[in-house]
């Protein structure tokens, strides 16, 4: 469904971000992918919607190449593939429904957007997938006023409005709280599996990945270090993603800081007697 | 404690540099202000400034009591003076908004053109004071209320300009970045990207404008645009100061009753 | 999702501000009743107009080609005017500015004194400089001078305003520790507000003598001397490339003036 062939992404200042990734997902697929911070996970799901320009290589959508596209035809094109965000990214001072109908943004003309004369079609789905992400009776309400769960709630509808063939996933869970995160993920593998939709999903959380993804892969400096089903993720895959040293650095921390404590209590011990 | 055995004797806030810099500093303001006091009043004509108590005096006296009955011919020209800046601010926000959107970063169509063109015309707009405008205007179209919405309109672009611009500016890019990745146009992702976004900002501008818009036209008239200043300037011309007085009462009362109007407006948007 | 299509076909964005419909159609009335009346008030000469857009157009060549040699002498005498009763108006503005300023913030001001202060600097805020410029000229006669006493008037309404509040907004913990030691009211000025305020009040100053030159531009057109004079017998005699180069002047030294101030102001700080 989605092919990438060596996609490459340098910004401007000369840091690398990606290089040369390849990479498929197959359709119902939900892949996550995993790595420490500035590994490139967030430059390569912008690069598959182009809202990161890559600088070389191939996205393939189906049969269509991404990166060769016009402005006109990449608009076309971005319809198919639905996005959620990192904070919900939602339009703040719109109301619920609204922001659910700016997934339909893409197919309607601007003039029908600009004084909010959806289609009845458009509007029923709307409504829709309200009822499926459980939030039917906070239509009217604004945006800000909902919950951070909620508003990635409206995240997901607005996403799905689009009738997307793909979803992107930015770390869907770093601004909620445990519980919350496990609800949001559940949903999201719900939704993939009842329309058979694959979805990339940028994530942090090392067990929420194991727990809800079929197949992660690793990135490491803009590299593909790791890719395999969630069982596979071993201890040394884990040293191979996140690096030797700062693992290791990272337990002898920790050791050294049981060790100050024991050293103190030992101290204190002493004092006392 | 065998190394120290010399503590300075004075305690200094300053290094000795940084002081006489300072002092420096100092010196050459009032060199530089006696330098000017000089040139300004080369020309004062002395017996007059040695006059100007006896002057104020003779104002004063003039000046009370107003002249009430006066106040029945002042109510179409403050009538004149509302709408002029009413409509010259509504003309000066229409004119205003596509500068801003061309000024801003982030939403201008060409960095190397459009966007120093929009801001050579915000930053004329911003230096020109509304009565130079006026005085311009009513030479080129004559005088009457046209001049006076003008001359509002045309000082109101650079300031609403100015604070939209950076309202866009600082609009946050993560909603931008959602709908443009909905496969938005440009209209529609500025539509629904930024324009919730900078609404309130909006409103508090145009509002606030139209505040200091109504303190502006009140003199403007000096100039032969129009309102209530047109009163002014006639009662000055005859040296009636009754009548001056009951003007200038009546201005302060717009004022304040403006400022209080848009002060409440402000708190029901935000 | 088999058929049970029961959704809501219709949507209508619920009102954000005024919720109640019959107020929504009030308001929007009486909006539109004003502003046919407004535009109604608006008497143009149309014919007067066509003519004014060939003087526009000269005015707007003038400003493209200004000419800055004939008149040199106004201008410059204008200039000079403008730029000393700037800088003088501005240092006496803030010299008087100081102690209004300490003498209005409620946190070191007697009662008495407090209202005082206060009510000289409602004076000076409430009335415009044009209009304080007018009274001086007529007590002083033409000239900078009368400029120069209107600018000094209207900063200290500006800077003893802000400054005051600066004042009452200072970190008590400070003033109190300086207190605790039982210093006296010099003391606590000099040792607890001082180094508090003064930063901003520099800060200020550069902001005042930035709008104190943009309103000596403006004065002139009342006698009150300065490159506003300058500027208004110009466009009275119809001399516009000369008035454009005055206006040119004029947007130079305000940018000038607003790049240079708050560049001084980060570098002071």
């Amino acid at each position: 469904m989605l092919h990438l062939e060596r996609l490459t992404k340098t910004y401007r200042t000369g840091e690398t971000a990606l290089s040369e990734v390849s990479l498929d997902v197959p359709e119902g697929q939900i892949m996550g992918l995993i790595g420490p911070s500035g590994a490139g996970k967030s430059t390569l799901i912008r690069c598959i919607n182009r809202l990161v320009e890559p600088s070389a290589g191939k996205v393939m959508l189906g049969a269509v190449d991404l990166v060769a596209l016009g402005k006109g035809d990449l608009r076309r094109q971005r319809r198919r593939i639905g996005m959620i965000f990192q904070e919900y990214a939602l339009v703040e001072r719109l109301t619920v429904m609204e922001n659910v109908l700016s997934g339909r943004l893409g197919y309607v003309p601007f003039w029908r957007s600009f004084l909010r004369r959806y289609t009845p079609a458009d509007i029923a789905r709307a409504y829709r997938l309200l009822d499926r992400v459980g939030l039917i009776d906070h239509a009217d309400k604004r945006a800000d006023a909902l919950s951070g769960g909620q508003r990635q709630r409206v995240g997901i509808a607005r996403a799905l409005a689009q009738e997307p063939e793909l979803l992107l996933v930015d770390e869907p869970t770093a601004s909620l709280d445990p519980k919350t995160s496990r609800q949001i993920m559940r949903l999201l593998t719900e939704i993939c599996a009842e329309r058979n939709l694959p979805a990339i999903v940028n994530i942090h959380d090392v067990p929420l990945a194991q727990q809800f993804m079929q197949r992660i892969v690793g990135l490491r400096a803009g590299r593909v270090v790791f890719d395999g089903p969630p069982e596979a993720l071993t201890e040394s895959a884990l040293t191979e993603i996140y690096g030797a040293e700062d693992w290791n650095a990272m337990r002898q921390g920790d050791g050294e800081q049981a060790e100050a404590e024991a050293d103190a209590k030992a101290r204190l011990e002493a004092l006392a007697r | 404690m065998n190394g120290i055995t010399h503590y300075s004797q004075v305690w200094s806030f300053r290094s000795g540099r940084a002081r006489l810099m300072l002092w420096g500093g100092w010196l050459a303001l009032v060199a530089l202000f006696a330098w000017c006091w000089q040139v300004m009043t080369r020309d004062t004509i002395w017996f007059f400034v040695a006059d100007a108590p006896r002057q104020a005096a003779d104002i004063g006296n003039r000046m009370v009591p107003p002249r009430w009955s006066y106040m029945a011919e002042l109510w179409a020209p403050l009538w004149d003076t509302i709408n002029i800046a009413t409509l010259g601010t509504i003309g000066g926000v229409i004119m205003a908004v596509p500068v801003a959107f061309l000024a801003a970063r982030n939403t201008t169509p060409s960095a190397h053109v459009l966007r120093p063109a929009a801001l050579f015309i915000i930053v004329t707009s911003r230096s020109i004071n509304s009565l130079i405008w006026a005085l311009l205007l009513v030479a080129i179209i004559g005088p009457g209320l046209l001049a006076g919405i003008v001359a509002i309109a045309l000082r109101s672009i650079g300031f609403v300009g100015k604070l939209l611009y950076e309202a866009i500016e600082e609009s946050d890019a993560r909603q931008i970045e959602a709908v443009t990745a909905t496969g938005a146009s440009g209209a529609q992702v500025v539509s629904y990207g930024i324009v919730p976004q900078i609404m309130p900002a909006f409103w508090g501008i145009a509002v606030f404008r139209w505040d200091i818009n109504i303190r502006e036209s009140t003199i403007l008239g000096l100039v032969g645009a129009g309102g209530i200043g047109l009163k002014l300037q006639a009662s000055l011309n005859v040296l009636a100061w009754s009548q001056v007085s009951v003007i200038l009462l009546l201005i302060l009362a717009t004022v304040v009753l403006s400022e209080w109007v848009s002060a409440r407006m402000r708190h029901a948007i935000i | 999702m088999s058929g049970a299509a029961t959704y809501p076909r219709r949507w209508r964005r619920p009102p954000q501000i005024v919720r109640d419909r019959r107020w929504r159609i009030a308001l929007q009335i009486a909006i539109l009743v004003y502003l046919v009346l407004a535009i109604g008030s608006v008497e143009v000469n149309w014919a007067r107009v066509h003519d004014g857009l060939e003087r526009g157009q000269r005015f707007a060549m003038g400003f493209l080609q200004p000419d800055f040699t004939s008149r040199w002498r106004d201008i410059s005498q204008g200039l000079v005017e403008s730029l000393t009763m700037t800088l003088t108006s501005t240092v006496v503005g803030v010299a008087i500015s100081v102690p209004i300023g300490i003498g209005a913030a409620r946190n070191l001001a007697p009662r008495g004194i407090y209202y005082l202060c206060r009510g000289i600097i409602a004076v000076s805020r409430a009335l415009q400089e044009i209009i304080i410029a007018i009274f001086f000229v007529a007590m002083f006669g033409f000239g900078p001078l009368a400029g120069f006493l209107t600018l000094s008037f209207a900063t200290i309404g500006f800077i003893s305003k802000l400054l005051a509040d600066d004042i009452e907004e200072i970190d008590e913990a400070q003033a109190e520790a300086i207190r605790a030691i039982g210093a006296s009211w010099w003391q606590l000025v000099n040792y607890a507000v001082q180094p508090q305020v003064m930063p901003r009040l520099i800060g200020l100053s550069l902001y005042r003598l930035d709008i104190n030159f943009r309103e000596s531009a403006v004065i002139g057109i009342v006698g009150a001397g300065g490159i506003g004079a300058t500027l208004n017998t110009a466009i009275d005699r119809y001399e516009y490339d000369s008035a454009g180069a005055v206006l040119l002047i004029i947007i130079v030294i305000v940018m000038v003036a607003e790049y240079g101030s708050s560049y001084l102001r980060t570098f002071l700080q």
